[in-house]
């Protein structure tokens, strides 16, 4: 096996390597370790987003909705209903996936503006059912005690750092899924959807068998998310399933960069702890951070991620060009070039 | 017969954009469409590929009816095609591009590729040699990495035609492959052209330059106000009174030799 040094690669690692050893340097800091794991169940709500939004080409904004869905049905049934916590996380991912299929069969068939429109909507019906079935959901007091994973073998997840290890699994395995949608035929035909529907369906793609599908695993992810959340928190309110909650996804994945692997995780994160740095300032620190996404917005539409992956594309070209006048400088006067026969007379 | 068209039509709203067309596209050869702007031609296309929905009228591929078959099912039956302005991935690569042309027709699921099965290595590197074939074919192997957006218009051009070969298409259709590129790189895409068919890809376009048109065609079908006026080889649309009164309107025929006339007459002529 050859192995290839990639400066994405690198990155990559640098971020995984960071993550691994967070709860170590953090031992000491069990409020900054619990910001993390709060932040790792959005990233894999963001991974989700990042389906529809950052392949598909889809601005979905239920996905905040879709995140309620898997914090309370991780809440209730492990309170109310007495479930485990591995059953209630598989039931919450499967509820998402299906409420995300029926939901992707009416919203999908909008295009742009009115699919935002649409989803936004059902973001906003899901909060409101969330909110206000009180007889199911108790509302505004709220779901308390939801359960923490069940200890196998020697593995207590009561501990915070063991916790944080088992949502880092499931994060690998949300930005696994991401790398393979970059690498391989599926996510390639997203990607030709989010460049051009009619040249993507003029290849052969079905547009809208692959919208559903993106739409219904983007849901998955978001449920998936949300479970572990409410799992991680231990007591659940409303306000994890509301419209805020959409958008504060959505910055997350701008920030870090769309269609990428790694900008889920590096965007959720970056913007979390800016929060906590200008936390002293309370609501004020929107005014701050507003700037800070304004700047990143225009100097890096892209985003983080996006921006340094250009950058290294770049970098590599301008070395192989390089490369290739040092090599091929005597062979400048190709055939095809009209001043060869010049020269040759000459 | 490759495809048949039969009594095909189009109404938007009270227009009739296409009304009653009927011709056949015969294996391995080169049939156009011509006619003056407006004629239909381009909606003809859209009808064929899947894009529009008849309003009447029958298509029919390789034996199959295919008639108001969505764009991806036609494509996947076989039929590719290019768009009028060249449209390509424009924020991907070259390879990037035609790459995506492997993935529509690919049968490997998230599932494949998240557990790397062999049919999913297989795929990807049965995608990645056809490109490379296909770059060398269409002679742009050299802007393989260079993003889309950047490369010159020729370029595009040709790769829009490796990406509809990448679906590996029994019938290419192309919606003026000529427009707006000199008239070198014209000749150069007519050798190109003759190149697919060689392929064994059978070859229908929709073209103004009547250079290429008479050099390369084997059949020509003529439309006017969305009719067909003539149908024939090139010899025989050439001297047909209607295509000529079509192209010069009525009573004008008598000031310039006939072939002369068409050329006269034709937009994106030297552009």
């Amino acid at each position: 096996m050859k192995l290839t040094f990639s400066i994405r690669g690198v990155g990559a690692l640098l971020v995984a390597a960071a993550l691994l050893f967070a709860p170590l340097i953090l031992a000491e800091q069990n409020y900054l370790l619990r910001v993390l794991i709060t932040g790792i169940t959005y990233a894999i709500a963001v991974y989700g987003l990042n389906i529809i939004l950052g392949f598909t080409g889809q601005l979905s904004l239920a996905h905040g909705g879709f995140f309620g869905i898997g914090v309370y049905t991780m809440g209730l049934l492990t309170t109310d209903y007495d479930w485990s916590f591995w059953s209630a996380l598989l039931a919450a991912i499967v509820l998402t996936t299906v409420v995300g299929f029926l939901a992707g069969l009416l919203a999908l068939r909008t295009r742009e503006a009115y699919f935002a429109i649409f989803t936004m909507a059902l973001g906003l019906i899901i909060y409101m059912v969330i909110s206000r079935w009180e007889d199911v959901t108790h509302a505004y007091s709220g779901v308390l005690g939801v359960k923490l994973p069940e200890d196998i073998g020697p593995l207590d997840f009561s501990e915070p750092a063991t916790y944080y290890y088992l949502l880092l699994v499931f994060l690998a395995a949300a930005a696994y899924v991401t790398y393979t949608l970059r690498v391989s035929n599926v996510g390639r035909r997203l990607l030709a959807i989010r460049t051009s529907e009619d040249l993507a369906s003029s290849i052969g793609i079905n547009v809208g068998l692959n919208k559903q599908l993106a739409f219904t695993a983007s849901a998955g992810f978001a449920g998936l998310g949300g479970a572990l959340f409410a799992s991680a928190e231990g007591f659940i309110g409303p306000n994890s399933s509301s419209i805020d909650l959409t958008f504060e996804l959505l910055m997350f994945l701008l920030v870090g960069g769309v269609a990428t692997v790694m900008g889920p995780i590096v965007g959720t994160l970056l913007v979390l702890m800016l929060f906590e740095a200008f936390q002293d300032f309370q609501a004020y620190r929107f005014i701050l951070l507003g700037p800070v996404i304004i700047a990143l917005v225009i100097y890096a539409p892209q985003g983080l991620i996006g921006r340094l992956n250009q950058l290294t594309f770049y970098w590599k070209r301008r070395r192989a060009a390089a490369q290739k006048t040092a090599v091929g400088a005597p062979e400048q006067n190709s055939p095809a070039d009209p001043h060869n026969e010049k020269t040759e007379v000459r | 017969m490759l495809m048949q068209v039969r009594g095909l039509s189009k109404t938007f709203g009270g227009l009739h954009a296409v009304e009653d067309v009927s011709f056949d596209i015969a294996e391995g050869e080169i049939t156009a469409i011509i006619g003056p702007n407006g004629a239909g031609k381009s909606t003809l296309f859209n009808l064929i590929t899947g894009f529009y929905r008849p309003t009447a009228g029958s298509v029919t591929f390789k034996a199959k009816d295919i008639t108001g078959h969505p764009a991806h099912r036609t494509a996947q039956a076989g039929v590719a095609r290019t768009f009028q302005t060249t449209k390509l991935f424009e924020h991907s690569s070259i390879a990037e591009n035609v790459l995506a042309g492997c993935a529509a027709g690919s049968r490997s699921t998230l599932i494949d590729a998240v557990f790397r099965t062999p049919r999913h290595r297989r795929e990807e590197k049965a995608s990645m040699d056809k490109t490379l074939e296909l770059l060398e074919f269409t002679g742009i192997l050299e802007f393989k990495d260079e993003i889309a957006a950047n490369v010159p218009h020729e370029v595009q051009k040709r790769a829009a035609v490796a990406l509809a070969l990448a679906t590996e298409p029994e019938l290419l259709l192309l919606d003026e492959p000529a427009a707006g590129i000199t008239e070198d790189e014209t000749a150069r895409f007519g050798q190109l052209i003759r190149q697919i068919v060689a392929r064994g890809v059978t070859v229908g376009l929709v073209e103004h330059k009547m250079s290429l048109i008479m050099s390369l065609a084997d059949n020509i079908l003529v439309l006017d106000q969305g009719r067909r006026i003539a149908w024939g080889t090139p010899e025989e649309v050439r001297s047909d009174p209607r295509v000529i009164e079509a192209y010069l309107g009525a009573g004008s025929q008598g000031s310039t030799s006939q072939e002369d006339g068409i050329q006269e007459r034709t937009p994106g002529q030297g552009a």
